[in-house]
């Protein structure tokens, strides 16, 4: 990867980022009770006696949090914790009913794991890096605050207390924003494929703290500070520029930093101290005798990895073996939708190219036109597999298809029902095209006698002048034939 | 007529099945005595109603013919620790004065299940921090024994059970339930002459139970005999998903399996028991119990636990440290007392609430958990306290290799009087030292009436059995109850 660094008045810089990611776990219901993990209900509808620590309620683990944490561990190739055990971190806030978080301090279920990040998923030789992950451990996420409700007074609402979360900590492995940037890109796109984040980061399903120092090129680590809770690529990655900058001015006009805690404001662009480690709490982490620790047995490791459906590195090497582009394949298999979409498709028996080419250039430019997502796309992978179908055997040709497929956009209608309402199938009438051939070359003695004379390159003039007069409709292999014979 | 206040949970259940009364009239005559006894402050709330209610329904069940639960026509005593839906659960603290749960117990509604009722919740220890139930909110209890000394010193019921121990001994109620974390079943148990058993860590589930230490919290029941109690704990004790630490085990037949023929069974007769300066009476009554088993058919034999002299000092510090974190959630915010100051903060509405809510050994506890777990003194603390307890529950293993069951004294001193040790809360809390090293192992343990002291005062012997043996430990309770002759009762002066 390209080398990012700052110049400062005594030279060059170098940052060194670690992120630790919380991404909640996709289930039904919260880490410790079965009250619902809906998104966008009523304040404090989602709150059971447990998740409002009322007196005597006791949590029960959720086995599909835990689950889905160790299918995203065997997915980044991460040592299982097959013993594992939630801790208490205690502290006050109002949006913490029980007075403390149970999470995992001292023995995480997921150890030492890393990813291969490639800076540009789109330049096949854009080069790769590994980025170890020191750890993921599940944990509680706490409720909301709200200020805006009252004059004076601050309301609370519990619909996220006790949900589950992932909290994924790297190794400072990073040393540009752009690779941070990658990072939780390619993170978010595998969580995605083994289903255990939706990776929202508008709906805050997934945020990142980010750790930033600088040091010289090859020096001592310096003191980092962390940026906590940024909820977009975009602004973890203006986050770690302006930080990194920060903490270089800082230094050179003869400061120092402090490890403190910060928090970006994207409106201003900057980052801003929260507390230093002076204020920090004590959070006097022990194991929650509540629960048992977590024993992961052989049957419950082996269900998890038989789950994993194929991983993006994987599924773009096959793709790249079934004679994609490398261009295609990294495309294809950057997200989990697309990679999804395009399995369907091939599900529906479309060629792996011919698929690929369209999905690419048709259906992308479509969506794009339309401002939507794929997921938001009009046309679903069996209705563009009969579009497909139809070019394939021969019934319509590739320029018709395009028609057809904006008609489709439009109308909803389906391949057939559209190329046969509008008599858009193409002709492999012989004799219709023979006459039509006729009147062309009669037209253009000239040109005839000039690609007899060996001015090869005039047939597709005639190619496109016989396809014109049948108005596109003409099997383009029956007039290559024809052609061939009558020009020859 | 019948005199209620004198049948046991058996003699109840057994009359109320036979039809040689009813249900109903055995809970308003405990409903009389319960309202009579005020001087003893053993309720903290009394719910007579419940207790006609639950009698109603048993005698319309007998009446339908239908089939009656194992409890069927007791009325019982419900230690206000249980959560209780629609009466008011304090643990008797401040803190929680008029919270109402919306909820039952899982205990309690097994209770309620097996055809008991409800005479009221009983006063405690604060938040079930105590040996003497001096911390309570809502007053001490009144153990309803005086010393013979013809003087009238208020004595303690024990703790943190004090008004099961009191309003069983008064017969106020045949059974109550209690709530052992280190010996709060057990040492009020022997305070008064009744019997009491903390069964393995996980028997009872804790859902619905406010928590003082998770992983020593264990409840049990507390009657005037070895029988009574064998009957409550079956119903009481069964498999909750609702608690992750509850035992996923059937429930034994202890009733019926109860045998005090202890042939072939060794008794271990623990050194380290046998302090400095141990209580004269206390002695002779553990020699009496050694006696009494010998001819029950077992063999004694003389064991070593080791690591006996720590298990107190950390007993007092795993407890205290989950109980900074299981308190945490009394904040005013949701439940309960909030003391909000003019102008207040958040920090200062916490601050102001705990200060008003919590007693002074609840503060006192708080304080020393949240000391031995923070950062620079967790591994000295708690990190050591852990690994004692680790070698406290090897010595039993080891024992085991020896015996079967483990007989020693349950307090080290008869009931003392109110007052007398408040003012010293290490002398207080010295009075667990035989109770703590069964809850730090989480293994079954039972005080069985062993004598009166010189005072006049009851005596209890400890029997301490391996996980999951509460047979083990009630057949041996049940051979000392056969033997020792204890009918001692208080004298009615309430």
């Amino acid at each position: 990867m390209s080398e990012y660094r700052i110049q400062g008045n005594t030279g060059e810089w170098e940052v060194v980022i670690g992120l630790e990611v919380h991404a909640q776990v996709t289930s039904e219901s919260k880490l410790f009770s079965g009250s619902s993990t809906g998104f966008g209900a009523e304040p404090n509808s989602h709150v059971s006696l447990v998740d409002a620590a009322m007196p005597g309620m006791l949590p029960v683990p959720n086995r599909e949090c835990l689950r889905q944490a160790v299918r995203t561990g065997m997915a980044i190739n991460a040592h299982i914790n097959r013993w594992s055990r939630f801790d208490r971190k205690n502290y006050f806030y109002a949006d913490l009913p029980q007075g403390y978080q149970i999470s995992q301090l001292y023995h995480p279920i997921v150890g030492e794991g890393e990813i291969e990040v490639t800076l540009n998923e789109k330049d096949p030789d854009s080069a790769v890096k590994k980025i170890g992950i020191e750890r993921i451990h599940v944990e509680q996420d706490a409720g909301k605050l709200m200020h805006d409700q009252h004059p004076t007074m601050s309301f609370v609402d519990l619909n996220r207390s006790g949900v589950a979360l992932m909290e994924i900590v790297s190794r400072p492995d990073m040393r540009s924003p752009q690779e941070a940037g990658a990072y939780v890109k390619k993170l978010r796109s595998i969580l995605r494929y083994v289903g255990s984040c939706d990776g929202n980061m508008e709906q805050g399903s997934m945020r990142a703290d980010v750790n930033v120092s600088v040091r010289k090129p090859g020096g001592e680590l310096g003191t980092r500070t962390e940026t906590k809770n940024v909820n977009s690529i975009r602004f973890m990655m203006q986050a770690i520029e302006y930080e990194a900058q920060r903490q270089v001015d800082l230094i050179e006009s003869g400061g120092t930093v402090v490890q403190e805690t910060r928090l970006f404001d994207p409106n201003k662009m900057e980052t801003r101290s929260m507390r230093s480690k002076e204020d920090a709490h004590d959070y006097r982490y022990f194991p929650d005798p509540d629960l048992l620790p977590v024993e992961l047995d052989d049957a419950f490791l082996e269900e998890c990895r038989a789950s994993l459906p194929e991983l993006p590195d994987a599924k773009r090497a096959r793709y790249e073996a079934m004679g994609l582009t490398a261009y295609n394949a990294a495309v294809l298999t950057a997200e989990a939708e697309t990679a999804f979409w395009f399995e369907d498709l091939l599900a529906e028996g479309v060629d792996a190219k011919q698929g690929s080419n369209w999905l690419m250039s048709e259906l992308f430019g479509a969506l794009n036109k339309l401002g939507k997502t794929l997921d938001e796309s009009p046309v679903n992978p069996k209705q563009a597999a009969e579009l497909l179908g139809l070019v394939a055997d021969g019934t319509i040709s590739g320029s018709i298809a395009k028609q057809v497929f904006e008609i489709m956009l439009e109308t909803g209608q389906g391949a057939a029902a559209i190329v046969e309402e509008k008599g858009l199938k193409q002709t492999s009438d012989t004799g219709a095209i023979e006459a039509e051939i006729a009147k062309i070359m009669a037209a253009n003695e000239d040109k005839v006698a000039e690609y007899r004379g060996g001015k090869d390159k005039l047939f597709g003039f005639f190619v496109g002048q016989t396809m014109k007069a049948m108005q596109g409709k003409a099997n383009p292999q029956v007039i290559n034939d024809l052609l061939k014979k009558m020009l020859g | 007529m019948t005199d209620f206040s004198r049948l046991g949970v058996a003699s109840i259940r057994d009359g109320v099945a036979k039809g040689e009364f009813k249900a109903v009239e055995v809970a308003e005559a405990l409903n009389t005595r319960v309202a009579a006894a005020k001087a003893l402050n053993a309720f903290i709330v009394e719910t007579p109603e419940k207790a006609i209610e639950a009698a109603q329904a048993v005698d319309a069940d007998r009446a339908a013919s239908k089939p009656l639960g194992k409890m069927a026509g007791v009325p019982i005593g419900m230690k206000d620790l249980f959560c209780t839906e629609g009466v008011q659960t304090t643990a008797a603290s401040h803190i929680l004065e008029g919270f109402v749960p919306t909820y039952e117990s899982t205990v309690s509604a097994n209770l309620w299940k097996a055809g008991a009722g409800m005479l009221g919740k009983l006063n405690m220890d604060q938040f079930a921090m105590g040996s003497s139930n001096e911390t309570s909110y809502f007053g001490n209890v009144i153990s309803p024994w005086r010393r013979n000394d013809g003087g009238n010193v208020a004595l303690a019921p024990g703790g943190s059970s004090g008004g099961s121990s009191s309003a069983i001994a008064a017969r106020l109620c045949p059974a109550a339930t209690g709530t052992d974390t280190g010996g709060s079943i057990r040492q009020p148990a022997a305070f008064v002459g009744i019997s009491g058993i903390k069964p393995t860590y996980g028997r009872c589930s804790r859902w619905g139970v406010v928590a003082f230490a998770s992983s020593l919290d264990q409840a049990g029941p507390m009657a005037r005999d070895v029988r009574d109690c064998a009957i409550m704990l079956e119903a009481m004790a069964g498999f909750d998903p609702k608690d992750s630490t509850s035992l996923d085990l059937p429930v034994p037949a202890w009733e019926a399996g109860l045998n005090s023929d202890l042939r072939g069974k060794k008794i271990g007769i623990p050194k380290e028991y046998r302090l400095d300066g141990i209580d004269e009476d206390i002695a002779q009554m553990w020699d009496n119990g050694i006696a009494w088993l010998k001819d029950a058919g077992a063999e004694i034999v003389d064991i070593s636990l080791p690591h006996t002299k720590y298990a107190l000092p950390a007993y007092y510090i795993i407890a205290p440290a989950e109980a900074s974190s299981n308190l945490a959630r009394y904040d005013g915010v949701r439940f309960g007392l909030r003391d909000l100051p003019e102008g207040a903060g958040l920090q200062d509405m916490y601050a102001a609430t705990r200060a008003a809510g919590f007693g002074e050994e609840v503060r006192r506890r708080i304080m020393i958990g949240t000391y031995v777990l923070s950062a620079g003194f967790y591994d000295a603390y708690y990190t050591q306290a852990q690994k004692v307890r680790a070698l406290i529950a090897r010595d039993f293993e080891n024992a085991w290799s020896q015996c079967d069951l483990i007989l020693a004294p349950t307090a080290p001193s008869a009931a003392f009087g109110l007052g007398e040790k408040t003012s010293d809360p290490l002398s207080m809390y010295l009075n667990d030292v035989f109770a703590v090293p069964a809850s730090l192992a989480g293994l079954p343990a039972m005080s069985v009436p062993g004598g009166l002291s010189k005072e006049g005062l009851p005596l209890g012997l400890q029997i301490i059995g391996k996980a999951l043996d509460e047979q083990g430990v009630l057949d041996a309770g049940l051979a000392i109850e056969q033997r020792s002759g204890f009918t001692a009762e208080a004298g009615e002066w309430w």
